[in-house]
């Protein structure tokens, strides 16, 4: 029963043109590409009797309605034969993607290292591990050796933060 | 003579050598564990060689190239998963015949092809590159512009999925390449008040991002994937009717991966699946194949690290990648102040053949290691993905912000991270964004020069014949995907 439903759904005339994935992916592609295309509006011009060539927007534009006019070909091309319908996403899925964004805050208003040792932490629970000291030894043990392998090695340094400034200072 | 000693002369030096040998150790490493695999392996490594000399720096990026290609047959055959995608032919006989109790066999035919396959590529590439260093003396800015459309196209034609994708997806990367400040006018595109932006966005963050990052996504969502693993006792070389039903077809394979690797495309992965279709399509047992065929094995491996040796071919003399591993390379020479193009043929002979060299050694070098060694890189594939994939992330933030101590680069990784996802899910290849990066600048550059060169008179383009043939090549490379499907539908 339940094969005959996803077979139904599978079926491009059951689903209405906005809810498949083509028309979705199509739409967005395209949504950025005109905004960015009005953007290149606001580039600044070359003087016409300094200009030797084409205007620094002409490229850029050019190359946006390519793209617009291949992603309404891939749409059209999808309407005849309709792309393979994709699983929905795990919520480990969107756990690590919100890890990542969480790593931009923490490492932008806290500690870039401190962002590492969380995200490591949460990613590797969320994924399934449990032992504590394999999660001690991902999220603190491993980044303070890639700390200083890359602070003696490559003599880099790393951007302030409440971690990083024990170390320096 | 001089050629053949200044080839040599890696194994005279212990600096290189031991460059060498990590290069290759770390290869294998990155190409048995799915996911991973040289691209993403010489952009993490990128900011390490910086330490390094030119040379050295190189000869490490072209080992962890060979090596890492290699790398993923061990996986293929072991876990019927393909370490690096250029491996994935080989599962289509490696596992089968690994589950009938010759894994030792199917690793030992792997091995031994993958050398002769790069062996022979790095034959192809000594001769074939100064070649076309000296062809690409006659090149001007609309000759190179024809080149690199020509590249792009190819990319499209015969790279991974669907050609239309693939061609948005080699825009999108030019498109990256336009964001700063613009080199001829100095004006801002793109940046939207972010000084940061002004110098551009980088390679490595986008390569990070797009290869490493995505793929940290993409086993977030495989967290339940069980593997079956095949035991293996030891690797075992081909016997002699081995050696007879395969040598032909490790040849044939060679050749195409040389040739396939010269072309812009997906090098090893294309290469690897028209190698197999190609044995097959030769073979006296056709019916063998899909059921754990040696010859499978042989013809796909051979072509896949054949692809190396000939993807290095227009890297070096042209300055255009063959693939996305030669990318990073040409990163790693720019970064170095190397300059790849014909010039680099006349100035410094004893640089390239110490890369030709070194490729050669490299190959000799993963036999060895992978003949006595795969048992214990087969064991790298048990660490799991919830302690592997944190720590990767630590390294890839890390080595990305090394680069030019900015976390606007940290940040860009991440965003293309999830654009590669995306993209990957829906069927766009990441590698054309990759190449369209890089060949951006020169898309560009040679297109504006040569309408500053034309006057601005277009079909000045149609009186140059190099750029003429290179124009009409990309046509017919955008058209044949029509024509080999409308002759599909008629057969």
């Amino acid at each position: 029963m339940n094969n005959v439903q996803s077979k139904k759904r599978a079926n491009k005339k059951s689903l209405p043109f906005f809810v498949g994935d083509a028309f979705k992916v199509c739409i967005v592609i395209i949504f950025v590409s005109i905004v960015l295309l009005i953007s290149t509006f606001s580039f600044d011009l070359v003087p016409p009797i300094l200009n030797r060539g084409i205007q620094p927007a002409t490229f850029p534009k050019g190359l946006l309605i390519l793209i617009i006019l291949l992603t309404s070909l891939v749409y059209y091309l999808s309407l005849k034969k309709p792309w393979k319908i994709e699983k929905k996403l795990p919520n480990s899925f969107f756990i690590t993607l919100f890890n990542f964004a969480l790593f931009i805050l923490i490492s932008k208003f806290l500690d870039f290292f401190l962002a590492i040792s969380i995200l490591s932490v949460f990613v590797s629970y969320s994924w399934g591990e449990r032992r504590v000291l394999h999660l001690i030894m991902v999220s603190i043990i491993f980044p303070i050796i890639v700390f200083i392998f890359f602070e003696t090695i490559l003599g880099l340094r790393f951007p302030a933060g409440i971690i990083t400034n024990l170390y320096y200072y | 003579m001089e050629s053949l000693s200044l080839m040599l002369a890696p194994l005279f030096s212990s600096k290189l050598l031991i460059v060498l040998f990590f290069g290759t150790l770390f290869g294998l490493i990155l190409g048995v564990l799915p996911g991973l695999g040289p691209t993403t392996g010489g952009a993490l490594i990128l900011p390490f060689t910086m330490t390094l000399d030119p040379l050295s720096a190189i000869v490490l990026l072209t080992s962890i190239y060979c090596a890492g290609t290699y790398g993923g047959a061990i996986t293929a055959v072991l876990i019927n998963t393909p370490g690096t995608p250029a491996a994935a032919a080989t599962c289509l006989d490696g596992y089968p015949l690994a589950q009938k109790g010759e894994a030792g066999r199917a690793l030992g035919m792997a091995t031994v092809s993958s050398v002769v396959g790069g062996v022979f590529s790095v034959i192809v590439l000594v001769f074939f590159a100064p070649f076309l260093a000296k062809l690409a003396y006659e090149f001007g800015q609309p000759e190179y512009f024809a080149l690199a459309i020509f590249g792009l196209t190819m990319l499209a034609s015969i790279g991974d999925g669907s050609p239309i994708k693939n061609l948005i997806a080699g825009a999108f990367g030019i498109l990256i390449s336009t964001v700063g400040k613009d080199f001829m006018t100095s004006i801002d595109r793109f940046t939207y008040g972010i000084n940061e932006l002004s110098e551009g966005i980088g390679f490595i963050p986008v390569v990070v991002g797009l290869f490493a990052m995505s793929e940290m996504l993409i086993q977030s969502t495989l967290l339940n994937q069980i593997f079956k693993r095949v035991a293996l006792k030891a690797v075992k070389l081909p016997t002699l009717d081995d050696y007879k039903s395969t040598w032909k077809t490790i040849l044939r394979s060679s050749g195409i991966g040389s040739f396939i690797g010269v072309l812009p495309a997906e090098g090893g992965t294309v290469a690897s699946l028209i190698g197999y279709s190609e044995a097959k399509r030769w073979s006296k047992k056709p019916n063998e194949f899909g059921k754990g065929s040696i010859e499978g094995i042989a013809g796909a491996e051979a072509a896949n690290n054949a692809a190396t040796g000939g993807a290095m071919v227009p890297t070096l003399a042209l300055g255009i990648p063959g693939s996305a591993t030669t990318a990073v390379i040409l990163t790693g020479l720019i970064i170095h102040g190397v300059r790849p193009g014909p010039d680099l043929f006349r100035e410094q002979p004893e640089f390239l053949y110490g890369i030709f060299g070194a490729m050669l050694i490299a190959n000799i070098m993963f036999f060895i290691l992978g003949f006595f060694g795969a048992k214990i890189f087969a064991r790298i594939t048990l660490v799991p993905n919830k302690l592997l994939w944190p720590m990767i992330f630590a390294v890839s933030v890390c080595g990305t912000y090394s680069l030019s101590q900015s976390m606007l680069d940290v940040w860009i990784m991440l965003l293309f991270g999830a654009i590669g996802f995306f993209m990957r899910r829906y069927g766009f290849s990441v590698v054309p964004v990759i190449i369209g990066l890089i060949l951006g600048e020169l898309v560009e550059g040679t297109l504006r020069q040569s309408i500053v060169i034309f006057d601005g008179n277009w079909l000045m383009f149609l009186t140059r014949p190099i750029a003429l043939t290179f124009f009409v090549l990309s046509l017919i490379a955008l058209f044949f995907p029509l024509l080999k499907r409308n002759k599909k539908k008629n057969d």
